[in-house]
């Protein structure tokens, strides 16, 4: 065990010495955050979101439902396809969208709409629905629905996703370069001649990094909801499990690239292999409701799509421990998976 | 062939060592003994497969074929708590100071050496606050040397640790070596300086090719193969027909070097020629002298 105190302190320190890293995490970061909030925080967007149900069957051919999309002609208007009712709804509570519509439920006559009763759009959209609908339809009754909820403001819903793309740039680049560089310029080879094992290695290094980014990521997380009071419907706690579990799931993948790699170019390009497409998927910056399904199933290929929506469900709908079990396992299971091939994989040198 | 004192014990054995990397054979069917408490030289120009031969007796790099004994036995896994090592070349960790590097090595034996006797034996006490990364190369190598040093080591392996050094710091380390050799330690040392290996050690084997070409201790390998000395003198002074010189004589790169037991002859004959002899020295020969003598080529090529 000292050994591996040993290594982490000395990690720690190479981490909080190098003034570089110290900017990024703690001036880049909530640099960012206030940045958007403050980006966003007039209500620029002039267009209207319309969610719409589509049964899987008539998702592409559902020229007999058009009559029923009274918004389809409308520039102001964007139409967004849900598969999923429950889903879709939650949007119109957070106020993501102004008027959801189902009108492919089984019962064609009556087909349903739902608005946030404290969405002012929506009700500017109800009216326009209802008025569409005599001019047009007349025999269509409409059922109404309405939900109630807290608006979400586009940094509520964006925060927990720069948090974790820190923790991702963190991981990959704290983890994995480091152990590169330490096998290109011998640092490894100078502990192989040691008693020290491997995997105690690989653990201190994993282990510094984590605390490292908890201890950031707290800090950041305070500060910039002190500026910003952001929403947190759940418990801290919970969002603190799922910072670990996903912080070590990339931890992982990042000790996996570096079980054998001893090129920094290489390293660098396989780092931003791995970033990218969790940079752009995993739901960061923008939800991916409207995107193709394809892409949404590549999207839980992806650890970081996992950390940032168990976190987003806690704290934007007070999710408790069992609604984010599925991606908390999921978590789990990659990291389990990755570690093992990491240690299995690893060499102090490349021959 | 190999010369071995009966009653020293060996250490360390090397049996039909071999290491091939692709269509390259580093090291080629090598065997030696390394006699406990020696300071056992691998002397040899670049390239000639002495780092790969230390490395794979360190138990860092695994041998193509062939074995390594150590007391009479394989290595097992506590090897590496009975040995230091020192490698060619070797970052430290970034932003860690001296003192800091030690405490950290110290930490991965299970028994180290009091800080206190390593900073004063590797004369530490200037630089114990200064980031590893800011130290001088013979800092450095002093550090390095310390860390190899950490865990009371049976045998210290040192593979070029004077490599790069200003002459002040190497005959520095070099004492330093004498002072470890003086604790009874058991060195294995790569070097492409013939002056180190002739100062430090006791026996050596001189490596061209992957394979062993001498071997034996500085003194009897010169006795072995000369029995003369040299007469040196500059090219530009040495302007003479060289057939008027009755011994032989072999071209350096800087002038010719006359082979001779009969010095006071030689001399007589320059001077009857009217030789310059403003750079003369008469010298004996060295080990370099004696890699030229057994490749055709220098050790610092």
């Amino acid at each position: 065990m000292k050994e591996i105190f040993a290594l982490w302190m000395a990690r720690n320190r190479e981490y909080y010495r190098d003034k570089g890293s110290l900017f990024w995490s703690f001036v880049a970061t909530p640099f960012i955050v206030i940045v958007l909030a403050l980006a966003f925080s007039s209500e620029s967007q002039h267009i209207f979101r319309v969610g719409q149900i589509a049964q899987e069957s008539t998702f592409q051919t559902s020229s007999a439902h058009t009559e029923k999309e009274p918004f389809s002609t409308d520039p102001t208007v964007e139409i967004i396809n849900y598969n999923d009712l429950q889903h879709a709804i939650r949007r119109v509570q957070f106020h993501q969208l102004d008027l959801l519509l189902d009108t492919n439920s089984t019962d064609i006559q009556t087909p349903r709409y739902w608005i946030n009763s404290e969405s002012a759009k929506g009700h500017l959209l109800e009216k326009l629905l209802i008025q569409n609908t005599e001019n047009q339809y007349r025999d269509t009754q409409w059922q109404r629905k309405e939900i109630i909820g807290k608006k979400v403001r586009y940094i509520d819903w964006v925060i927990p996703g720069i948090l974790a793309m820190n923790m991702m740039f963190s991981g990959l680049w704290g983890i994995g370069y480091v152990i590169v560089r330490y096998r290109k310029n011998g640092v490894l080879k100078r502990l192989q001649a040691t008693p020290l094992s491997a995997w105690k290695f690989l653990l201190s290094q994993a282990l510094s990094r984590l605390s490292i980014m908890l201890i950031v990521t707290i800090l950041v997380y305070v500060v910039c909801n002190l500026f910003i009071g952001f929403m947190m419907e759940g418990s801290h706690s919970l969002l603190l499990l799922i910072a670990i579990v996903g912080n070590l799931s990339i931890i992982s993948i990042s000790l996996l690239m570096a079980a054998r790699t001893a090129s920094e170019e290489l390293a660098n390009g396989l780092l931003n292999l791995i970033s990218f497409p969790m940079l752009l998927l995993s739901e960061l910056w923008f939800s991916l409701d409207d995107a193709p399904e394809w892409l949404q199933s590549l999207s839980q290929l992806l650890p970081l799509t996992h950390l940032v929506k168990a976190a987003r469900e806690v704290m934007l709908e007070g999710a408790g421990i069992s609604d984010v079990m599925p991606h908390l396992l999921i978590l789990v299971l990659m990291t389990v998976v990755f570690i093992t091939l990491a240690g299995t994989l690893f060499r102090w040198h490349s021959d | 062939m190999l010369y071995t004192n009966r009653h020293m014990e060996t250490i360390l054995e090397v049996r039909n060592l071999t290491k091939s990397f692709r269509s390259l054979t580093a090291v080629d069917n090598i065997s030696f003994a390394i006699p406990k408490g020696a300071c056992f030289g691998l002397l040899g120009p670049n390239g000639a497969g002495k780092t790969t031969t230390i490395e794979i007796i360190e138990d860092i790099k695994k041998p193509t074929s062939g074995t390594i004994l150590y007391k009479g036995k394989p290595r097992d896994h506590d090897f590496s708590k009975h040995t230091g090592i020192q490698f060619q070349s070797t970052a430290l960790m970034d932003y860690l100071k001296t003192r800091e590097v030690l405490a950290l090595f110290a930490q991965l034996y299970p028994h180290s050496q009091p800080m206190d006797y390593l900073v004063e034996l590797c004369q530490l006490e200037d630089f114990l606050d200064t980031y590893a990364t800011k130290l001088s190369g013979g800092q450095r190598q002093r550090l390095l040397l310390a860390v190899a040093l950490i865990n009371d080591p049976e045998v210290l392996f040192l593979d070029e640790p004077t490599t790069g050094l200003d002459p002040q710091s190497r005959r520095n380390f070099w004492s330093l070596i004498h002072e470890i050799k003086a604790r009874g330690k058991t060195v294995l040392l790569t070097t492409h300086y013939m002056e180190e290996a002739e100062l430090l050690c006791d026996q050596l084997v001189i490596m061209d090719k992957g394979k062993i070409i001498a071997d034996g201790s500085p003194q009897h390998l010169l006795k072995e193969h000369f029995d003369h000395s040299y007469v040196c003198i500059d090219n530009q002074d040495f302007n003479c027909d060289q057939n008027a010189i009755s011994s032989p004589i072999e071209l350096r790169e800087d002038g010719v070097a006359i082979a001779t037991n009969t010095i006071e002859q030689t001399l007589s004959e320059l001077v009857s020629l009217n030789v310059n002899l403003r750079s003369l020295r008469v010298r004996s020969p060295s080990l370099d002298d004696l890699f030229l003598k057994l490749t055709g080529h220098h050790l610092r090529e």
